[in-house]
């Protein structure tokens, strides 16, 4: 299962509720102002780095971009993706998951 | 499962409809009701999950008269005429909120947070609003 | 690989229209089929003919209807949505058509994944 979140950590708990439902298999992206939470330094920095060892964490890069955030600043072991990449993460799970 | 069977008359999908948000603030869940309603007639093996503020749309005693809406609550009740009776709530919102584990306006199950997870893994299809 | 996207916020508003737009987008570049996007809640304004953005802005809703034409996305917006929030045929732009709730279950039936953008 493919996890996105689109909420940034700082107004909603979803990215913690979103971890919290993780199996085996599962990959999280972070898009549009859920990316604001991946950067090192922060409590949703700190907790995608536990969940790193289980699970991989991607971000939509051009929502990174818009928001200025550069990739230096993002938590060890998140990649980056383009919206290509976010068709290829769609594909290589089994089904989506919108954590609306 | 591909595309090709889905084009096949009589295909069953697992259709998961995830519900987060408290009733009446938004649309949401009225609107994810109506979506819910239409799926029983295509026959799919469907799936009703409550977890943080959405285990409020399943209160018993839910009253928006005060708020001059309609309420739906009775609608959830008419979910078992379309045999859609796999309803899950989250014990772990439950707990977050101060609810207790029983006041459903329908018969719920109340599974951990872990079973939900593996709920959702199962699924083919999530639909969320 | 079959692809159907549900819509589930309006245009401009929220990033929701937007990133769903860039990831058919994208989809289709990479030789998927991007069947049907559905338009539920308040996405049915992204069939809406009456909008009219500044000159220096995207132009959402005739893009949709472009990216229609060009790959025979089917662009349905949710009737009972619509009625609720005065989109009707009279306002459909060109490229959606308006229909049930059945599309959405069908949708998800038919292709291979159902991608989900909303607030």
């Amino acid at each position: 299962m493919l996890h996105t979140v689109n909420k940034s950590p700082f107004a909603s708990p979803t990215l913690t509720q979103c971890v919290g439902h993780l199996t085996d298999g599962a990959a999280v992206l972070l898009i549009e102002d859920a990316v604001v939470g991946a950067t090192e330094g922060t409590a949703s920095g700190a907790l995608l780095a536990k969940c790193l060892k289980t699970h991989p964490v991607y971000v939509l890069r051009p929502d990174l971009m818009a928001r200025g955030i550069g990739e230096g600043r993002l938590v060890k072991g998140v990649q980056c993706v383009d919206y290509a990449g976010f068709v290829t993460l769609v594909t290589e799970h089994d089904a989506v998951q919108s954590w609306l | 499962m591909s595309a090709e069977d889905g084009d096949t008359p009589g295909v069953i999908k697992r259709f998961l409809f995830v519900n987060r948000k408290a009733p009446y603030g938004t649309i949401y869940a009225l609107e994810a009701l109506e979506v819910v309603l239409i799926s029983a007639a295509f026959d799919q093996d469907v799936s009703l999950a409550f977890l943080d503020d959405g285990v409020y749309q399943v209160l018993a005693g839910n009253d928006p008269s005060g708020i001059g809406m309609k309420n739906f609550s009775p609608t959830y009740r008419a979910l078992d005429d379309y045999d859609i009776t796999k309803l899950y709530v989250e014990r772990e919102s439950l707990q977050e909120r101060g609810l207790p584990e029983d006041g459903f306006v329908v018969p719920v199950s109340v599974v951990s947070r872990a079973e939900m997870a593996a709920i959702m893994s199962q699924q083919d299809v999530v639909l969320s609003f | 690989m079959k692809i159907g996207i549900l819509v589930n916020e309006g245009p401009y508003t929220h990033q929701a229209s937007d990133s769903a737009y860039q990831f058919a987008v994208a989809a289709l570049k990479a030789g998927h089929k991007v069947t049907r996007v559905f338009f539920y809640h308040d996405g049915v304004y992204n069939g809406s003919s009456l909008t009219e953005p500044p000159r220096d802005d995207r132009l959402i809703v005739e893009r949709w209807g472009k990216l229609a034409a060009q790959y025979e996305v089917d662009l349905v917006v949710c009737v009972a949505a619509a009625l609720r929030r005065g989109i009707r045929e009279q306002n459909l732009a060109e490229g959606f058509r308006i229909s049930g709730l059945g599309q959405l279950v069908e949708a998800g039936i038919q292709n291979d994944r159902l991608v989900v953008f909303g607030d």
